[in-house]
């Protein structure tokens, strides 16, 4: 039986056939829209790799059905800078080396984002820890992400917010 | 995962009728039911999608002072609600303990009620499991059981109940409201989940059909505002499940407790309640003798279900403690890191010689 | 290739030239955009998805597959098994080279480790292949697994590691221990442990006609080729392997495994490009890990607190069909001087899939042990930890006499302890705590990595508008190929990193080895210098025998190329640019292969090494046994450091491999079945950003003329030895229990506390 359902993708409304209601968010983005930037880790709520913002909020895109997401916007990785101008996060995020082989980081990006609307870790490093355990890295850049989160929070702290989380990047599209 | 029907009901009426049928499962967020399903321990012929029914995503104070918590509010928009987490703040800790923020934005609090054991051979398709299949047997009884039950296990069972947020949840009396085939009833918390016995693959007192519509927690859980904490020990410090946890709630006047609420997490398959414990705190003073008297009754018949003595000590020390944490005021802030011994615990550790 | 577009980085920063300089990833961009391509990531026209059905038996045979119940399924194309598949050229289980190992490619019915592969099913969406896999519901003639270190009669294997010996000695052991004062005779358990890289493996394979175009994560191009080439009885050169990202190696995707060669054979069955990409659950089998080990340390020391003795005997596994024996004991050949050391091992063989190389093989599961049981001896003679290893500290290799081609050891013990304030570390355990009345205790470790070089070949160029390229297939794991290649290929032309152009991670490219063995960058990086010194070489012909160059007679070695130009060494006020000598010879460009290799006369001569120290700070809940790391300062000495900023990731990422060691990573297996009961990443801990805490790398300045031209040693694996029993060591100095089963557990602090 098809389904039809729409969704919001980095800002552009899609309509979608589901031939299949089992697909889940994470597969759909992957393997129909190849939107490849979300990754696949562990497929099982685990690690966080699958990371997006669905209605602002950030959420494992791996247990989500797509079918049950009908009218969501969704946010990915893809959706995030500005055409050449990197989101403040992910500027963060080379600056101080948060990540190695980089399959962990557009789900560390997309959750440092979402943790920063959710504003429960202000620049406190040991919030900002807490609220990024979601996200696990094997390569080991912990380090790197906690001090990118508190530099990206500054700077946008800095320029009053222009880059929040649902904000202009993916409108202007 | 196995191929399913998808429906998505408009009314709680169209939902009941709809999941009262053999195979049906009910879909919210889907963070424990998908998992199940990608694992092949559940395959459900048919979800009832009811993330979009109305008016269950609510967080209401009655007029009584209680608060009536839709069953469709996820567990971080709970967490992070001023007003409960002021009022119910063991329970705030407990829910921001639990999982991780991207779980926690996603899963609902009904859903939460009713997540399914951690037990490595429940999950695993191929173990044997009475709670799975019943009557094919436990394979965890000999098996690599040292997070398993100490209370309330049976030899055909010795699964827990992995979730943070029902420890305080069944501390403060929580009512839960179902709506069913036959209308709408409510039970207590402490009446929802079942001790395994001889029958571990019925696990709750829902009926085919029923849909948890929301929790109540009864004004006085208010009262016990002032001094009330979650602990949860763990393997790791966070995104991990308790080894084991407790609640702690005091009402403190003059000295002494005039009530106390005391439960265990991760101990049976079934947040803990532990009722004789708390009489054992009515007008005394919060003393470290008292606590280690309450924690020794609260473990009265625990035993090990298999390489899992030490969690008998842990949690009596985790008793001790978490009275310990309330007794000295709930914290103006959740701490940094909720529920974890290392959040900062000034003045609770009393050093030793 | 995918096009990469590496030096247009907006956010690229850079600090000067090259070696040496931290420049920021050059493939940051991509990466945080989403935009790095891993393998998973491609979708050629056309393409199926295939999932594999594992066994959920350790030991017996498959009797039956439900294969119509599986094409039955809407969207199942195809179910591959044992009676249903392509041929291979050649038996699998032959070992055609001592890095081929045996898989399980469907040859024939018999399970040797629970999540072996059984059946591959093939379908239109990944939903249906999913299903379907699940569909087979396999079912098994069991026989009883074999399970644990004392599965049955151990045996002594021939070799341990990479062809290391199995047994070693210098000096005569049991008079040592005889003449000790002081003697330690402990044994320390270590468990079973996945690599478990973010990226699971897989593969996306494209047939056309004989020719195989394969999209795979890989650590060893041209291994994985040469692997699937004589598989599959196909040339070399038609075959294509792209690699340019992988999310994560730790040697699981070193050498060809069977997964990725049933995603090819699925290709071949069905005639269409395939996508085969492990579950998480099926990562914990077929591509190997690291064996668990039981150690047994005997050390004697004298009455000052100098080592007299070091015995150390590893008991390990092997699988049942193949052989890596993890080289445990092969960690007490080069730290501490003691006059008598023995490193023996012996082995059973259990139904696992076969353990392989993971980050530190032997080093890691060697080092905690014995920087566990120094420390017990440090105590045992009374004597801080630091004063005790300086006391024993190794002026030439302990096991061998080798004096070091350097060794910058007591500079990181001394930058190390001062960083971390070691000197107020009371001696007594159980004696420190925080203001919440947490137990503190302070713990270090010796950190030890041998310099290795393998064999690689790089080819540079030099073109007439005045860029270059350096052609070298070689692999980021997350390591900074991309960038510390780079910056080398850079220096060795004399040119701006922004003008050259590196190609890496394909298979068409020179052959660049295998990354592991932290040789990568030093191989490589040989190799890379070789060739531009000889296309620097050629260019200089150029301009030295031609009359109209302002170089004209200079001569070779009398000329220097910096900035895009070549110049007199003796008049520097004479150059000329790379543009003009080409476009005088009217050349396009000059290329020149180089290789990089081991030098056998320095390897004779000299033990080669890198060091460190490792410092760290744990608290403990005097009650509870929970136990957090709160600080770390590592100082390492690894010889020249190409890029800082990557190094210290290298080493920070190391160093949290090592705490995740003491603390927290342990494979559950069913002690009945031989199944890992926690095969996800929700029951097998890997440490949380909340388990790391600030941590300090420091990169102590260190000169080697020997291991290789360019004077680097690894950074990829040496920040786990050392940090593990740092950790070990310091929960016993807060707790005063030292406990030697890792990972340390709260049940085993609990009731000792």
């Amino acid at each position: 039986m098809n389904h039809s359902i729409s969704l919001t993708v980095n800002g552009a409304r899609r309509e979608f056939v589901l031939d299949d209601p089992r697909v889940t968010l994470l597969d759909l983005l992957r393997e129909r829209l190849h939107l490849t930037g979300t990754k696949m880790g562990c497929d099982r709520g685990q690690c966080g790799a699958c990371t997006i913002l669905v209605d602002g909020k950030r959420i494992n895109s791996c247990l989500a059905l797509a079918i049950s997401h009908d009218g969501a916007d969704i946010l990915t990785i893809e959706g995030v800078a500005r055409g050449d101008q990197l989101h403040p996060v992910q500027a963060a995020f080379i600056a101080h080396d948060g990540f190695q082989c980089g399959f962990c980081t557009p789900g560390q990006i997309m959750s440092a984002i979402g943790m920063m609307s959710e504003a429960q870790a202000g620049n406190d490093p040991e919030r900002i820890r807490e609220c990024m355990s979601g996200n696990l890295c094997r390569c080991g850049a912990y380090a790197g992400i906690v001090d990118a989160v508190l530099d990206a929070q500054a700077s946008m702290d800095e320029s009053n917010q222009r880059c929040s989380v649902r904000g202009a990047p993916h409108e202007a599209i | 995962m196995k191929q399913f029907d998808y429906v998505r009901p408009a009314t709680v009426a169209e939902a009941v009728a709809a999941a009262a049928q053999p195979g049906a499962a009910y879909l919210a967020a889907g963070t424990n039911l998908l998992d199940l399903m990608k694992g092949g321990v559940s395959r459900p012929d048919r979800l009832v999608d009811v993330t979009h029914l109305d008016g269950l995503d609510q967080i209401e104070c009655l007029a009584d002072g209680g608060v009536r918590i839709g069953a469709l509010v996820s567990n971080a928009d709970l967490a992070h609600d001023a007003h409960f987490a002021k009022s119910y703040p063991a329970v705030a800790e407990a829910l921001l303990s639990g999982a991780s923020a991207q779980l926690r934005n996603a899963a609902t609090i009904g859903g939460n009620l009713l997540q399914r054991t951690r037990c490595a051979y429940f999950y695993d398709a191929a173990s044997r499991c009475n709670k799975r299949e019943a009557g094919s047997g436990c394979d965890a009884r000999d098996g690599e059981n040292r997070t398993h039950a100490v209370l309330g296990w049976s030899e055909n069972c010795i699964a827990t109940h992995p979730s943070d947020f029902c420890v305080p949840l069944v501390a403060l009396d929580a009512v839960v409201e179902i709506e069913g085939r036959n209308g709408r009833r409510e039970i207590a918390l402490d009446e929802l989940h079942r001790l395994p016995g001889n029958t571990p693959e019925r696990e709750s007192a829902l009926e085919p059909g029923d849909l948890i519509v929301a929790v109540r927690l009864p004004a006085a859980a208010r009262g016990f505002a002032a001094h009330a904490r979650y602990l949860k020990v763990r393997d790791r410090t966070s995104y991990a499940f308790a080894v084991v946890s407790a609640a702690a709630a005091l009402q403190i006047e003059n000295g002494k407790i005039v009530e106390a609420r005391l439960a265990l997490g991760g101990v049976a398959a079934k947040p803990w309640r532990a009722r004789a414990a708390e009489d054992v705190l009515r007008n005394v003073a919060p003393t470290a003798d008292a606590f280690q008297e309450t924690a020794w009754r609260a473990l009265t018949d625990a035993k090990p279900s298999g390489d899992n003595a030490f969690k008998i000590e842990l949690a009596r020390r985790i008793v001790v403690r978490a009275l310990s944490l309330a007794a000295a005021g709930t914290p103006a802030r959740i701490a940094a890191l909720p529920a974890s011994p290392f959040a900062s615990t000034s003045g609770a550790i009393h050093a030793r010689a | 290739m995918p096009e990469l577009n590496l030096t247009s980085a907006p956010a690229h920063l850079r600090h000067g030239s090259n070696i040496g300089q931290p420049l920021t990833r050059r493939d940051g961009v991509l990466k945080v955009r989403g935009q790095a391509t891993y393998a998973a990531d491609n979708h050629p026209p056309g393409m199926l998805f295939a999932v594999m059905a594992v066994a959920s038996i350790a030991r017996g045979r498959v009797t039956s597959l439900d294969v119509a119940a599986a094409r039955r399924h809407p969207g199942v194309v195809d179910v591959m098994t044992s009676d249903h598949k392509p041929e291979l050229a050649i038996d699998p289980e032959i070992k055609t080279n001592p890095f081929v190992f045996r898989m399980e490619v469907l040859q024939s019915n018999e399970v040797r480790y629970a999540n072996q592969p059984i059946a591959v099913v093939i379908a239109e969406t990944l939903e249906a292949a999913t299903e379907g896999a699940a569909l087979l519901a396999p079912r098994y003639e069991t026989l009883p697994a074999l399970v644990g270190l004392d599965a049955g009669e151990s045996f002594v294997p021939p070799v341990v590691g990479v062809g290391n010996p199995t047994e070693n000695h210098r000096g005569d052991v049991e008079a040592g221990l005889a003449a000790a004062e002081k003697q330690i005779d402990a044994i320390y358990e270590t468990p079973p442990q996945y690599h478990n890289a973010m990226e699971p493996h897989a593969i996306v394979a494209s047939w056309n006609g004989d020719s195989l175009q394969i999209d795979m994560p890989t650590q060893g191009l041209m291994l994985s080729l040469a692997r699937v080439a004589e598989l599959f009885g196909i040339a070399h050169d038609k075959i294509h392997i792209r690699s340019p990202f992988l999310g994560g190696g730790f040697g699981s995707k070193g050498l060809m495994a069977g997964p990725p060669v049933l995603g090819i054979m699925a290709a071949k069955l069905v005639g269409k490009p395939v996508k085969l990409v492990l579950r998480r659950e099926q990562m914990y089998g077929p591509v190997g890990h690291r064996a668990p080990t039981r150690q047994r340390l005997r050390i004697g020391a004298d009455g000052e607190g100098r080592l007299t003795a070091l015995d150390h005997h590893a008991r390990t596994v092997s699988s049942t069909f193949d052989d890596f024996y993890e080289p445990a004991a092969d960690a007490s050949h080069t730290l501490y001087a003691a006059p008598a050391i023995r490193t023996s091992h012996d082995a059973v063989r259990v139904n696992t899939g076969t353990p392989l190389f993971m980050r530190a093989p032997g080093e890691a599961t060697g080092s905690i042990a014995l920087e566990s049981a120094i420390d017990e001896m440090a105590w045992a003679c009374g004597i801080d930890p630091l004063a005790f290893r300086l006391k024993n500290y190794a002026e030439v290799e302990p096991i061998t006499g080798k004096p070091f081609s350097s060794k910058a050891l007591r500079a990181c013990y001394e930058q190390g302890a001062a960083r971390f304030g070691w000197a107020k570390r009371p001696l007594q355990p159980r004696q420190m705590r925080d203001d919440d009345g947490l137990l503190v205790g302070w713990g270090m470790g010796t950190a030890t990595f041998p310099a290795l070089m393998f064999q690689a070949e790089a080819r540079a160029v030099l073109r007439r508008d005045g860029s270059g390229a350096m052609e070298i297939g070689a692999h980021d794991m997350g390591q900074g190929a991309w960038t510390a290649l780079a910056q080398i290929a850079a220096d060795e032309l004399g040119l701006d990193i922004d003008r050259v152009e590196f190609k890496a991670g394909s298979s068409d490219l020179p052959d660049a080895g295998i990354a592991g063995g932290s040789a990568h960058t030093a191989t490589a990086g040989a190799a890379i210098h070789s060739a531009g010194a000889a296309v620097i070489a050629k260019l200089a012909d150029l301009a030295a025998n031609d009359e109209r160059s302002p170089l004209f007679g200079a001569g070779n070695a009398g000329v220097i190329a910096r900035d895009g130009r070549l110049i007199r060494r003796d008049d520097e006020s004479r150059g000329e640019g790379y543009s003009e000598i080409l476009a005088r010879a009217d050349v396009a460009e000059v290329e020149a292969r180089g290789t990089g290799a081991p030098n056998p006369a320095a390897m004779e001569e000299y033990a080669m090494h890198a060091h460190g120290a490792v410092f760290a700070e744990v608290k403990v809940d005097p009650e509870l046994g929970q136990v957090r790391v709160t600080r770390m300062v590592g100082a390492f000495a690894a010889g020249r450091i190409v890029n800082p900023r990557m190094v210290q990731s290298q080493l920070f990422g190391g160093m949290i491999w090592g705490m995740s060691f003491a603390l927290h990573e342990e494979a559950i297996t069913d002690r009945r079945s031989g199944r890992v009961m926690n095969a996800n990443l929700g029951e097998y801990h890997i440490p949380v950003n909340a388990d790391v805490p600030p941590l300090d790398a420091i990169m102590v300045e260190e000169h080697d003329p020997h291991v290789n031209a360019l004077g680097i040693k690894g950074v990829g694996e040496i920040g786990i030895t050392g940090s593990a029993g740092a950790v070990a060591n310091a929960v016993w100095h807060a707790t005063g229990v030292r406990v030697r089963r890792f990972p340390i557990r709260i049940e085993e602090l609990l009731t000792k506390l």
